[in-house]
């Protein structure tokens, strides 16, 4: 029998930037989720941007700055929690590179061992194999690039899907390629990923499914955007409202509220 | 500063590197000394048996045709049987290899024997390799007189005659089989590796045989050898 | 070549915007990806043989003066002749001086990205020497006045059709009525033509993929054969290679080439491997009677000791491009110098400088797939970070993105400023999108709505939320 463990895991959640602004009910979800796990979790209020778009853009100096400030508010929970693997890969990868040889990289790697995306922490931390929840129709899943090939993030959340009653997943082709989203690159150079993202709406039309998922909001809400200026009625979600249950709102892109 | 000495000396300056530091030198001299064998597939090691059959294998999946015969007087035969199933004319080109040269070729009716490099005429070319490599179903050959690399290049059809005992598991075998005929870091000049006929696939991705090399590669394994 | 890497922009909208090309393109993902996956598959060392591989370059660029002149003094005692080459001008220079020497009028040449990096063709053409070039692709572009899009399917641009448009031109003895519509019938044609001329050249260029520093030998990795017919039918063979490619053993050679072919073709072994090792020899009934090397620089020694040393690794095997989504979509002549893809979003910046190739590194969604494939380990995205952070501190890139991304970056190091700023805007937001549930269009979001719509935010932000619902609970505790 499983014993009661005394005190349960802290989790302070890093809701990442555009779920704070985007999206919220992928925060409560996550929260919902983490709790069913078995954790307690807390949502520190100084946390903002995990600092990627001043990583990415060659301004180190900020994405040091906007570190350090992520470091101090949650290195001291037991583990930190990102509904997203671009922001987890960013807190748990390339943190510890920020600081490569200077006085905070020992702190630093302390802090990155503990992030985990959430699918990935739900599984492989806390051993989760299954959720209570019901999703009657066809989902597909886009792996998103950073959690697939930095964090090795693409069984976790199938497996967690697989466990959604009534849920039917239907693999789209190259579900494990790029949707043309990257970050600032979307903007900057919109035509090519433009060009990227109907490739990938394409094969998600392909796949028939009615619903498509993935783990990153930044992901999602580009997919989102091509398909529903392509008149496409597939609804987009993140991952995690169906697993919370949490799937019953206007998704991503719709009207109604 | 010449050329040379301008590139080596910029070399050392990035790489932080002092011209006489011996330590860099003797890890330098002891790697070419031992040439160490890395990561070997474990798909060529077995017994020599296997290796022969594993070789045919891979050479065929390449496109190339695979005969084997029993000894090698039943080589000739072989190369007449391979022209006459084409509609080749009966000539063929080779070199001066002494195992080529101990066949019965007289026996073939009618088999024109040209000796010497290839021309642009000769539609078919027979060598004889220094060794075959089931990894890959790669064969080896060397230049020289024996068997001249134009042989290997200008004929349509390429055929090659291997021994079966010479078909090692892995290109390190045969690379130091060479050492042992050359000598420690020496080489013929021209080493070729031949897996399967010449192919290019620059046209729209499609992959067609026959580019600048031979169209068809033939290997005949020489079992009882 | 002319670098029209700084209007990258114009040129990926012209490749986005060409149909043939856009077809072509097609190609390459259905090609290239797939036979790669499977040849990697049967080989469970692959792994192992990548790390193999990357130790092997990593060692050999640490030593790299020592096995350059160990490399040297092999191919002297072989009776060949090494030629030093600080810049492309010196190379283009050794090149000329030696097809004098042998009274050339015409070269052929065998594929090699390190003589279009030196503009060798043009140069040569200049100065009164024909290349031909005998790579079934490259002698397409060649007829077409282009240069290759890929490392190593330098014509993958093209289609059947362009293909034989351009040789129903240049090929002027070629009857109307032939027919050329199968891809088997342009390379019988090309077959043909080339032939001829390996037999006309003086002298035989190649390029090659390892030089051998134990043996002085030369390794050239082809399929066609054109490569090998380059340097042993004209009496001189010229070597050009850029320093990097020193391997110190033949076993060292043979751990990088099985990863080469299955990373660049899906073939377990390219179809000739051609080891070579100084001029023709006594009793040789053929080969070269000169055999020289040009050993390149232009740039290389620089990179050494910095943050792009890794890049000296590479094998030139194409897998970062033919997994690029970036290529897929606007192909390699966009990116507007020799290397395309994302092997050349890093190495341009570093040959031509990063104020011309600014762009290149830029382009990419950083997906981490060319890493992910790339047989040398490669930190391809970390290499183009690199450069984002030379360009920034340098204040290259443009204006109005610095802006941007400094604003975001003030606030996100103040998070109550950012709270405070942010559930002022998202509110207003997400009311102006409450029916449609998305914005067609959004002032300051052009670079995003011009494409597709933008989601309006769901409601007040999940922070605001949060300290609601936890406010609520303290609350309603006893």
């Amino acid at each position: 029998m499983k014993q009661e463990t005394p005190q349960k895991p802290r989790v302070g959640l890093f809701v990442t930037c555009l779920v704070d602004l985007f999206r919220p009910t992928v925060g409560f979800a996550a929260v919902k989720l983490v709790e069913e796990a078995g954790c307690e979790v807390e949502v520190p209020m100084a946390q903002t941007c995990c600092g990627q778009p001043a990583y990415n853009s060659g301004d180190r100096e900020d994405a040091v700055a906007i570190a350090r400030t992520t470091i101090e508010t949650f290195e001291d929970y037991d583990y930190v929690v990102a509904p997203s693997g671009s922001c987890a890969g960013m807190l748990r990868k390339h943190y510890p590179a920020l600081f490569k040889g200077d006085a905070w990289e020992a702190r630093a790697a302390a802090f990155s061992a503990r992030v985990h995306e959430l699918t990935s922490f739900l599984v492989d931390v806390m051993g989760m194999e299954r959720v209570s929840a019901a999703h009657v129709g066809s989902v597909t899943y886009h792996d998103s690039c950073s959690g697939l090939r930095e964090l090795g993030i693409a069984a976790q959340p199938r497996r967690l899907l697989s466990s959604v009653e009534g849920l039917e997943l239907r693999e789209m082709k190259d579900a494990d390629v790029c949707c043309g989203f990257g970050g600032t690159f979307c903007v900057k150079y919109s035509d090519i990923s433009n060009k990227i993202v109907e490739e990938k709406a394409a094969n998600i039309a392909a796949s028939g499914a009615e619903t498509l998922l993935a783990g990153d909001l930044g992901c999602l809400m580009n997919m989102a955007g091509k398909l529903q200026r392509q008149g496409n009625a597939v609804r987009v979600r993140h991952v995690a409202e169906v697993l919370a249950g949490m799937d019953d709102g206007p998704a991503i892109g719709e009207g109604g509220r | 500063m010449n050329a040379r000495d301008a590139i080596l000396n910029r070399i050392r300056t990035s790489l932080g590197a002092a011209p006489g530091d011996a330590e860099r030198r003797s890890q330098v001299e002891r790697r070419l000394a031992e040439a160490p064998v890395g990561v070997v597939p474990a798909r060529g090691q077995r017994p020599q048996k296997a290796k022969v059959a594993l070789f045919c294998e891979m050479a065929e999946k390449v496109s190339a045709t695979v005969k084997r015969v029993k000894k090698a007087d039943d080589v000739p035969r072989a190369v007449s049987a391979y022209l006459r199933a084409r509609n080749l004319p009966a000539a063929v080109r080779m070199g001066a290899d002494e195992r080529l040269k101990a066949m019965p070729w007289a026996a073939v009716r009618a088999l024109e024997v040209r000796h010497g490099p290839a021309d642009p005429e000769d539609a078919v070319g027979v060598s004889h390799a220094l060794a075959g490599i089931a990894e890959t179903g790669t064969v080896a050959l060397y230049s020289g007189a024996d068997n001249p690399t134009t042989v290997n290049f200008l004929p349509e059809h390429h055929i090659v005659v291997v021994n079966a005992s010479d078909i090692a598991g892995d290109l390190e075998t045969v690379l130091s089989r060479l050492r042992q005929a050359f000598g420690k870091g020496k080489m013929p000049r021209t080493l070729n590796l031949i897996t399967g006929p010449s192919r290019s696939a620059d046209i729209q991705q499609t992959l067609l045989l026959g580019a600048h090399g031979p169209r068809a590669l033939h290997l005949i394994v020489v079992d009882g050898a | 070549m002319q670098i029209t890497s700084p209007a990258f922009k114009e040129n990926a909208r012209g490749a986005l915007a060409n149909p043939d090309l856009q077809k072509a393109l097609g190609h390459v993902r259905l090609g290239f990806i797939d036979k790669r996956q499977k040849a990697v598959d049967a080989l469970p060392e692959f792994d192992a043989l990548r790390d193999s591989a990357r130790a092997i370059k990593d060692h050999a660029l640490a030593h790299l003066d020592l096995y350059l002149e160990a490399y040297e003094e092999k191919v002297k005692a072989a009776g060949g002749y090494v030629h030093w080459a600080p810049t492309a001008a010196d190379a283009r220079a050794v090149i000329l001086e030696i097809c004098r020497a042998a009274g050339a009028r015409t070269v052929t040449k065998g594929k090699s990205m390190i003589t279009e990096e030196i503009g060798l063709n043009a140069f040569l053409e200049k100065e009164g020497i024909r290349p031909v070039e005998t790579d079934l692709g490259e002698y397409i572009i060649q007829l077409r006045g282009e240069h290759p899009s890929h490392i190593i399917a330098p014509a993958v641009h093209l289609t059947r059709d362009q293909v034989e448009a351009d040789f129903r031109r240049a090929h002027d003895h070629l009857p109307v009525a032939r027919d050329l519509s199968e891809p088997e019938s342009l390379l019988a044609e090309a077959r043909r033509v080339l032939r001829s001329q390996y037999f006309a050249a003086d002298v035989g260029i190649t390029g090659a993929n390892f030089l051998v520093a134990e043996t002085g030998s030369s390794v050239i990795v082809t399929n066609e054969g054109n490569g090998d017919l380059t340097q042993i039918l004209p009496r001189v063979h010229v070597v050009v290679a850029s320093i990097e490619k020193i391997v110190p053993t033949m076993e060292d050679m043979s751990q990088i080439l099985r990863v080469l072919a299955r990373s660049a073709t899906g073939q377990d072994m390219s179809v000739y491997t051609t080891v070579s090792t100084g001029p023709r020899r006594e009793g040789d009934p053929d080969g070269p009677e000169e055999y020289h090397v040009v050993l390149l620089d232009n740039g290389r020694s620089a990179m050494l000791g910095t943050e792009f040393q890794d890049m000296l690794r590479c094998i030139r095997c194409g897998a970062c491009m033919n997994h690029c989504p970036v290529y897929h979509a606007v192909g390699g002549h966009a990116y507007g110098w020799v290397y395309p893809g994302p092997m050349g979003a890093v190495l341009t910046p570093s040959l031509i400088g990063v104020d011309k190739a600014g762009h290149l590194p830029n382009a990419s969604t950083f997906c981490g797939r060319c890493e992910a494939v790339c047989p040398m380990h490669i930190p391809l995205p970390r290499m183009m970070r690199h450069w984002r952070e030379r360009e920034f501190s340098r204040g290259l890139n443009p204006a109005a993105q610095r802006y941007g991304l400094r604003a975001w970056a003030f606030f996100a190091r103040r998070p109550r400023l950012y709270r405070l700023a942010v559930s002022l805007a998202i509110p207003v937001l997400s009311r102006l999108g409450r029916r449609r549930g998305r914005f067609r269009r959004l002032p300051l979001a052009g670079g995003w709505t011009r494409h597709r719509d933008l989601p309006a935010p769901e409601s007040r932000t999940f922070l605001q939320q949060w300290r609601d619902r936890d406010a609520a609970r303290q609350e309603a505790r006893p």
